[in-house]
């Protein structure tokens, strides 16, 4: 469970998140969704440390990230698996060695049996077989596959996946998703998932944080989000025209 | 007052480079790589140069020392000054910021526009003990290119004088032999190591610090030239003021 408490962000003069409160649940996939420029990516790389925020707190299992010495706060990294928007693999290395290189980092395992879990995590993204294959070699999809895998190499406690279908075919994506959602569960992770594509919410949106400049305008679940009234959710929602269309097929038929 | 903050970043840069060690035996791998990227790849240009540039040096002495009470050997005397004082550790710095220090902002900014580097960081590695360290150690070796290119363009020197039969082989050799001051050798090392610390640190703020895509990594690896060059020929004049003059 992440949990974070007024979290405020700036850059120079622009605020960029004002005072967001809200909590990440445990074995759920949470999504982060709102229009471009509404702070979501931002959110992101505050929750995994990449971004100081200005104020607020920010707490791992109820352990503020601010009261952890050096130690904790490896520990904590090591426990944290990322899925980056344009899937950040190393591109002097092989697929195995990407998959790898966590283990090679944090663990004196040898050898053979990180091959042995490589092969293991790659089985589950359903990529056998291209261990030896560059990134440029493999399409965007399988990128994103190779990423999870190595995402989750570690057995982490934390998924965090930044707008994972991004640049993907519908099919690909809802492949993605349901992967995510599937280690999710069989894991009891807590993912969070930053997104503004409908169709995740639809297939993985198990709890939903809806930001509009920089503010939490709506919290609920997949079903909560076609009842609001809440007119900032509706737009975002209906701005896709499926949406849009599914709607007046429903109200005609009603 | 911009100026100042990359002055602080530069040396916040340094002390995070020297801090949060990666594991050994993966720091060991990078090292032998970066040798093999930074200094081995670099072999074939430096020889070329060294070699082409010490016969320039001799010719071009030897046609402006027509006076025939100036002694032959002077012209194998100014080949060995000019190569070991300067040609082979400054002029080879400057064309290896080209080489080494493109290469090395190119393929860091191109790590920081794809992410590459927020995923070392949120994995909990240093990134830049993991990307620079390396690069800094394998430099340590970048006297041996140096000493190449002393040799070679001594020898090319050698080459164009006798074969172009402006000086004989003993009137060289004399001449090479001749007021040899060790120190000089010494100086020329000294201000490698500098150059070779100029060389990996310089170019790795560059493409660490870039923001921005495809088009900034390009326009960062050009600044990074200029800068790296620069930086090189003040370090020159300081060097030279503090142990020669």
């Amino acid at each position: 469970m992440i949990a974070i408490d007024n979290l405020k962000m700036q850059f120079g003069s622009e605020e960029i998140l004002k005072g967001i409160s809200t909590v990440f649940e445990q074995g759920k996939t949470n999504l982060i969704i709102g229009q471009s420029g509404s702070g979501k990516s931002v959110m992101l790389k505050c929750l995994i440390g990449l971004l100081k925020p200005v104020a607020g707190t920010i707490s791992y299992h109820n352990k503020p990230t601010d009261q952890m010495n050096l130690v904790q706060q490896r520990i904590l990294r090591e426990n944290i698996g990322m899925l980056f928007q344009g899937g950040a693999l190393f591109d002097s290395m092989t697929i195995e060695e990407n998959i790898m290189f966590p283990l090679r980092m944090f663990s004196d395992q040898s050898t053979p049996k990180m091959i042995s879990r490589v092969n293991e995590v790659l089985n589950r993204v359903n990529l056998d077989g291209v261990n030896n294959k560059f990134p440029a070699e493999i399409s965007g999809g399988m990128q994103k596959r190779v990423s999870i895998a190595r995402a989750i190499v570690n057995n982490p406690k934390y998924l965090f996946c930044d707008e994972p279908n991004s640049g993907l075919d519908p099919k690909t994506a809802t492949v993605i998703d349901n992967l995510i959602q599937r280690i999710t569960h069989e894991n009891d992770i807590t993912t969070i998932v930053v997104t503004h594509d409908m169709n995740s919410v639809m297939e993985i949106g198990e709890r939903i944080n809806f930001l509009k400049n920089g503010i939490l305008v709506w919290k609920g679940t997949q079903e909560d989000i076609f009842k609001t009234s809440n007119q900032d959710v509706t737009d975002f929602v209906y701005s896709s025209n499926l949406f849009k269309k599914i709607r007046d097929v429903q109200n005609k038929n009603s | 007052m911009k100026y100042l903050e990359d002055i602080g970043s530069y040396f916040l840069m340094l002390r995070r480079t020297f801090s949060g060690f990666t594991k050994g035996d993966v720091l060991r791998e990078l090292i032998f790589k970066e040798i093999d990227d930074l200094v081995m790849s670099s072999l074939g240009i430096v020889s070329f140069i060294g070699f082409f540039v010490g016969g320039v040096i001799t010719l071009q002495t030897a046609l402006n020392l027509t006076d025939p009470i100036i002694p032959k050997e002077l012209v194998a005397f100014a080949t060995r000054q000019s190569i070991i004082l300067e040609f082979a550790p400054t002029f080879i710095s400057i064309i290896m910021a080209g080489k080494v220090g493109s290469f090395i902002t190119s393929s860091i900014g191109s790590m920081r526009v794809t992410e590459q580097i927020d995923a070392l960081e949120v994995m909990g590695v240093n990134s830049l003990n993991y990307l620079v360290f390396p690069k800094v150690i394998a430099l340590l070796t970048y006297p041996f290119l140096i000493a190449i290119a002393m040799f070679l363009g001594i020898f090319g020197g050698l080459i164009a004088g006798v074969y172009g039969g402006f000086v004989s082989l003993d009137e060289f050799i004399r001449g090479l032999q001749e007021d040899f001051i060790p120190f000089h050798l010494v100086y020329a090392f000294v201000k490698t190591y500098v150059f070779a610390f100029i060389l990996a640190t310089v170019p790795a703020w560059h493409g660490y610090y870039m923001k921005g895509g495809a088009l900034e990594v390009g326009k960062a690896s050009t600044k990074s030239f200029v800068w790296t060059s620069v930086l090189i020929i003040l370090a020159n004049y300081i060097i030279t003021q503090l142990l020669l003059s």
